[in-house]
């Protein structure tokens, strides 16, 4: 009896042990399908770029490319005029991410910490502006810049509204009054981070005569920083690839977005004026040109990306968005 | 909580008292938003009706509106029913919202509870399943799905028998299951688009692998003593624990797949209104849609939160 129960025993944990193993392959399986499914799409775009037109409708060539080629960077550089809105689009992106990172931090410091008249009607309005579709508020957002004004100040001055189109103010002003590109879901991430925080060094700083400002940014800032990494990231990445607020205000300012929604027509036009063949853009080279200019689009968000991923994994986890 | 007031009285001057200083900090920090929300935000939804209900010209230190016929509505009224495309893609993009979300949801739950567990190369994995978040938003995306060449050469439909597989296996259900028709197309579809999927479940995945972590282990415990298996522990504890960030990722994914870039009828309102110049018009469909959302959001809204459970002595 006693012997059959051990023997009964031994043969569970077996099963138990091969189940696990089982698992664990198929997770692998799984897991490694997905990334793939991801990465592919980026090796594609990567091979593509170094192709000639002649490989991409070679039904022999798949991923390395036969007549290997730089040309299409060459094209593609000098038809975004790459190092030159490299360098606008690091310093819009940069600026608007910073300005929204402190207003929204700001924002959700606010509403996690202090009672104040009307909070869950204004907290509903943050929810609010995260529903309502860009598209709505487009129009409205191209004029109020176009004629931009404030209370008639302008108009005084200048005799007419100034336009602030192809100027980097429309984003800086809507950054700094977290009106920006998907402020809601940062001032939510935020807020539900704060209010995770023991509420007790606050408290202890405030006894010590800690004005409430003073505590926000000695004791607040310190310990939020893989979150603010991740806020910051967001806005930096969202706005970097973003074409519909720059295609929006930017039409004569070459910024990356624009230069890569653009660039297969333009280096098209340059062609023609060299009296080339192409009476039509053939969709390869479309192809070749646009993926050439995603990677040079891409390149800077990966290096960022693989600097600021630890923060940002950690970030996430901490943010324990709950409810 | 007892209520006590902002002022006080302290010697025939007005005070504030302690809470009134807390409401003043408060106010003072949200400053920044309530500039935003009450002299930006507002006013441009308010003229946003106004020129749906109107008639604009454009001059040059300025613009004038009119009001449009119909008693203003007749933008509204060219929408939906002279425009020859608005219905269809209107309804297009509520259907294709319909199919696309709970794949979503389903995938994004299941891949977080994936990377929640403990395995080699975890980090490596939650890397690159972030990575879709980073790099393929806005102006990529776009260029991606017009993108005739990359499109033949993309996982699913790299080569002609894949698809044919996806046929094959199709044609066996509806022969040797019950399945009704539309549940295999339905599967059929998510294999398919399983690309499109993973792409727009970056954001959901860390929401709930967020919720999934902030579970606390003591609760597991205490179901295993007494003799739950992992089956039981999954509906009984994790299920109910993280049914709120179910209803936080619904909203946001019917909200993302409302609002990507690739949508039809997105593009089609920004070209109207930037390409054909009836600004009217445009804002009269960008109108029409987001009511449409707001409903469904609604709806879906209500019924998801009667079933969700709040663990409120958490708090």
């Amino acid at each position: 009896m006693n012997a059959t129960t051990k023997t009964a025993r031994v043969h569970r944990l077996t099963a138990a042990k091969v189940g696990r193993g089982l698992w664990s392959i198929v997770r692998g399986v799984i897991i490694a399908g997905i990334c793939f499914t991801i990465l592919q799409p980026l090796f594609v775009k990567l091979s593509v770029s170094f192709m000639s037109e002649k490989d991409l409708f070679d039904s022999a060539v798949k991923y390395i490319p036969k007549h290997f080629t730089l040309n299409n960077y060459k094209l593609a550089l000098k038809g975004m005029d790459y190092w030159n809105s490299l360098l606008r689009t690091f310093l819009l992106s940069g600026g608007v991410a910073l300005l929204q990172l402190a207003s929204c931090m700001l924002v959700a410091y606010g509403f996690a910490r202090f009672r104040f008249p009307f909070k869950k009607i204004l907290f509903a309005c943050v929810i609010l502006m995260l529903i309502v579709p860009p598209q709505i508020i487009m129009l409205p957002l191209f004029m109020h810049f176009r004629f931009f004004d404030i209370f008639g100040v302008f108009k005084a001055v200048n005799g007419a509204p100034v336009s602030l189109l192809d100027t980097y103010w429309p984003f800086l002003i809507q950054a700094a009054t977290c009106t920006g590109f998907k402020n809601g879901l940062f001032i939510y991430m935020l807020r539900q981070f704060f209010k995770g925080m023991p509420k007790e060094l606050e408290e202890a700083a405030f006894v010590d005569g800690c004005t409430k400002l003073k505590t926000f940014i000695r004791i607040i800032i310190p310990s939020a920083v893989p979150m603010m990494v991740t806020i910051f990231l967001f806005g930096f990445v969202w706005q970097w690839m973003d074409s519909f607020y720059t295609s929006l205000y930017l039409k004569g300012t070459m910024v990356i977005p624009v230069a890569l929604d653009s660039l297969s027509a333009s280096v098209y036009s340059e062609y023609s004026n060299y009296g080339g063949s192409m009476n039509f853009i053939s969709p390869g080279f479309i192809s070749m040109m646009n993926n050439t200019g995603t990677i040079l689009a891409m390149v800077p968000l990966v290096i960022l990306y693989l600097v600021c991923q630890k923060y940002f994994v950690e970030g996430i986890e901490r943010s324990g968005i709950v409810g | 909580m007892k209520k006590k007031g902002y002022f006080k009285r302290v010697q025939g001057k007005l005070r504030l008292t302690l809470l009134g200083r807390e409401a003043l900090a408060g106010i003072g920090f949200a400053l920044p938003f309530l500039i935003g929300f009450f002299g930006l935000f507002l006013p441009m939804i308010v003229k946003s009706v106004s020129y749906s209900f109107s008639n604009m010209t454009v001059e040059k230190t300025g613009y004038v509106l009119t009001k449009a016929a119909n008693n203003g509505f007749e933008h509204y009224i060219r929408a939906l029913t002279i425009d020859p495309d608005f219905n269809r893609q209107l309804l297009q993009a509520i259907l294709d919202m319909f199919t696309k979300v709970p794949l979503i949801l389903i995938f994004s739950f299941f891949m977080a509870n994936l990377l929640n567990q403990k395995f080699h190369g975890r980090a490596v994995a939650r890397s690159i399943l972030f990575l879709p978040v980073i790099l393929t938003s806005g102006v990529v995306l776009g260029l991606e799905s017009s993108d005739l060449l990359l499109t033949t050469r993309s996982p699913a439909e790299m080569t002609g028998t894949d698809f044919s597989t996806i046929m094959n296996v199709s044609g066996l259900l509806l022969e040797y299951t019950d399945l009704p028709a539309s549940a295999i197309n339905f599967l059929a579809s998510a294999v398919n688009g399983i690309y499109s999927i993973i792409i727009a479940s970056g954001v959901q995945i860390l929401i709930f692998l967020a919720g999934l972590q902030s579970i606390s282990p003591s609760l597991y415990e205490a179901s295993s003593m007494e003799g739950a298996t992992a089956w039981e522990n999954f509906w009984k504890i994790t299920f109910p624990m993280i049914s709120p960030l179910i209803l936080v990722n619904s909203i946001y994914s019917i909200i993302d797949s409302f609002t990507s870039e690739t949508n039809a009828i997105m593009k089609d309102i920004k070209s109207t209104i930037f390409s054909e110049v009836k600004y009217g018009l445009g804002s009269a469909m960008a109108w029409i849609y987001f009511v449409c959302i707001g409903i469904i959001l609604l709806v879906v809204g209500s019924l998801i939160s009667r079933h969700v459970f709040y663990n409120d002595e958490q708090r």
